[in-house]
């Protein structure tokens, strides 16, 4: 089984977001593999050890990207491509699934994995659009995944439940986090990743040209929204309950 | 002249996804015409609703293909009917459908598709906003049909009387669009209001420990009445509650009268999904938690004892 699993390098989510401009800062700021690609990495390992084949990390962003890539090796994926390209500094989801899709046509696929959506931009649509660029299905919000006759059976989420969906391979697939429990990279792993293949790659390399990743969307305007201001806090000396429950009865509640 | 569609989910009876009222609702102010599209079974009998919300023309399939694939055949009625008809604008709800309906839709079309969109300021305006609501972010968009994702709850759906002409579409779908199939359905079962609906929620996070420990917000709950629990994606995401019960980013968008934040930090991912509720109470064992912030009152210490107390006092006030 060729198994592509895409993978973004973002800002670490637990620092305070910097700016640049209208733009997330990117370069000069600590960065880690986004948490929800480890499930991705995960489910793409996991589908390796039981049915053979090979999994690909695919990803675009700036050169230090290269370090979530690398985070992936080691957990074992087998290879890495990263598209980096000055042109792509300001990239949408549209240019990033154009850019994604033309990166993974190269080869033969069976199944890519995306998490569902970055932790930074959370846009949530790229993998549907490079399903779409691709040509083949998408079974996004996958909360299970089994392997099925030349496919896949996937329990995607919904508002109320779930649905069973089964889909032919090749396709795209979106893990949601929790879909699994992803492995830590051993010292073994972390040297071995050191020796694996790592593609880079332009805009050029895939034959892409500046006007196709033209961006169609543009910032014009950030402002601080109304901020809701702190109530009271107090700690509890045993009166908190009471002060909760005259907190109801003061909003009509109860 | 704008010409605004609003792409709207259907149940096989017939009704229409709340999103879809309030983005008509919306469509009505930015001029122009407003029409819907509705595919799958119950289309049809939607019309009225729609029509009855703002839209002037419905283009209207019942066929079970919409619903018995994922998403594919969707973008390509969706397509093929934009081609036809030019429309300028489509706008779609954020949920699971119709997300990657819209982003399939976008790499047909090549145009320009903003998701998490928050509130429309023109036909090629739109606003989000960012950093759990902290920072409001305008976008102007090119092209045509801009593709817009709009978040539940953005617009207060309001009816205006009107009445919508049922338009037969001529699409074709192709059999690459058969692919993703439904084969079955699971509604997990809940009691009590709907979160989307109820006038006070109360959500557990990490903060409680234990799955176990939910029963003590289900005990609240039903102490107070017409009252409904929900969760963070941390205590989804461990397998304590089911997904359905999730607020934030990624599941529901709520805007209750009262929300009780139990063991709740106040991650990003969460803030984002209730910071609509007109009242917040947080209970919190670290006084440092971002809920505090947003809280109107706040509670540092235990919540497995303040919650049982909080019921005892209700029960008593109640009689």
């Amino acid at each position: 089984m060729n198994i592509v699993v895409c993978v973004k390098h973002i800002p670490d989510p637990n620092l305070p977001p910097q700016m640049d401009g209208h733009r997330l800062k990117r370069e000069g700021v600590q960065g880690v593999l986004d948490p929800g690609d480890e499930f991705g990495v995960e489910a793409g390992l996991q589908l390796k050890e039981t049915h053979g084949g090979e999994v690909t990390l695919v990803s675009m962003g700036p050169a230090a990207a290269i370090e979530a890539v690398r985070k992936g090796l080691s957990m074992g994926a087998d290879k890495g491509v990263l598209v980096s390209d000055e042109a792509l500094q300001e990239a949408d989801a549209l240019v990033t699934a154009r850019v994604l899709a033309a990166a993974i046509a190269r080869h033969p696929f069976d199944l890519v994995i995306a998490g569902v959506e970055s932790t930074d931009g959370y846009t949530g649509t790229m993998p549907s659009t490079l399903a779409e660029f691709l040509g083949v299905p998408q079974v996004t919000f996958a909360k299970h995944l089994e392997p099925a006759a030349d496919g896949i059976r996937v329990q995607r989420q919904t508002a109320e439940g779930y649905h069973v969906v089964e889909c032919p391979f090749p396709a795209v697939i979106t893990v949601t986090a929790g879909v699994n429990e992803p492995r830590y990279a051993s010292f073994k792993g972390i040297m071995s990743a050191k020796k694996k293949p790592l593609e880079q790659l332009s805009l050029a390399d895939l034959g892409i040209g500046s006007d196709d990743v033209a961006r169609k969307q543009q910032v014009i305007e950030l402002a601080p929204a109304d901020q809701r201001k702190a109530g009271e806090v107090i700690q509890d000396d045993g009166s908190g309950a009471q002060r909760i429950s005259e907190f109801l009865v003061d909003a009509k509640v109860i | 002249m704008t010409k605004t569609w609003v792409f709207a989910e259907v149940s096989p009876d017939g009704k229409v996804e709340a999103g879809a009222l309030e983005l008509l609702t919306k469509a009505r102010s930015l001029g122009g015409e407003v029409e819907a599209v509705a595919l799958g079974p119950g289309a049809t009998e939607a019309a009225a609703q729609l029509g009855e919300y703002g839209a002037s023309a419905v283009h209207a399939s019942d066929d079970s293909v919409y619903t018995d694939y994922v998403a594919q055949p969707a973008a390509e009625a969706l397509h093929q009917l934009s081609r036809q008809r030019s429309p300028d604008l489509i706008l779609f709800s954020m949920t699971y459908d119709s997300r990657d309906i819209a982003g399939r839709l976008s790499a047909k079309t090549g145009s320009t598709l903003m998701s998490n969109v928050t509130d429309i300021l023109s036909p090629d305006r739109a606003r989000t906003a960012v950093f759990g609501g902290a920072t409001l972010v305008d976008v102007e968009l090119e092209g045509s049909p801009k593709l817009l994702l709009v978040r539940p709850k953005s617009f207060v759906p309001e009816p205006s009387g009107g009445q919508a002409q049922i338009v037969p579409m001529d699409v074709q779908i192709s059999d690459d669009a058969k692919k993703a199939k439904r084969v079955e359905r699971h509604e997990e079962e809940a009691s009590g209001p709907k979160l989307e609906d109820a006038p006070v929620i109360i959500a557990g996070g990490r903060g409680l420990q234990d799955a176990e420990n939910f029963k003590l917000l289900d005990e609240l709950a039903s102490a107070i009445g017409n009252a409904a629990v929900g969760a963070t994606r941390a205590v989804v995401d461990a397998g304590w509650v089911p997904y359905s019960m999730q607020i934030g980013q990624t599941g529901k968008t709520v805007k209750p009268g009262v929300y009780i934040a139990v063991g709740i930090s106040g991650a990003t991912q969460h803030i984002v999904g209730m910071k609509g509720a007109k009242r917040i109470v947080a209970i919190n064992k670290d006084e440092d938690a971002p809920i505090f912030q947003i809280a109107d009152l706040g509670i540092v210490g235990d919540a497995l004892k303040i919650l049982p107390q909080v019921t005892e006092e209700i029960k008593a006030r109640k009689g």
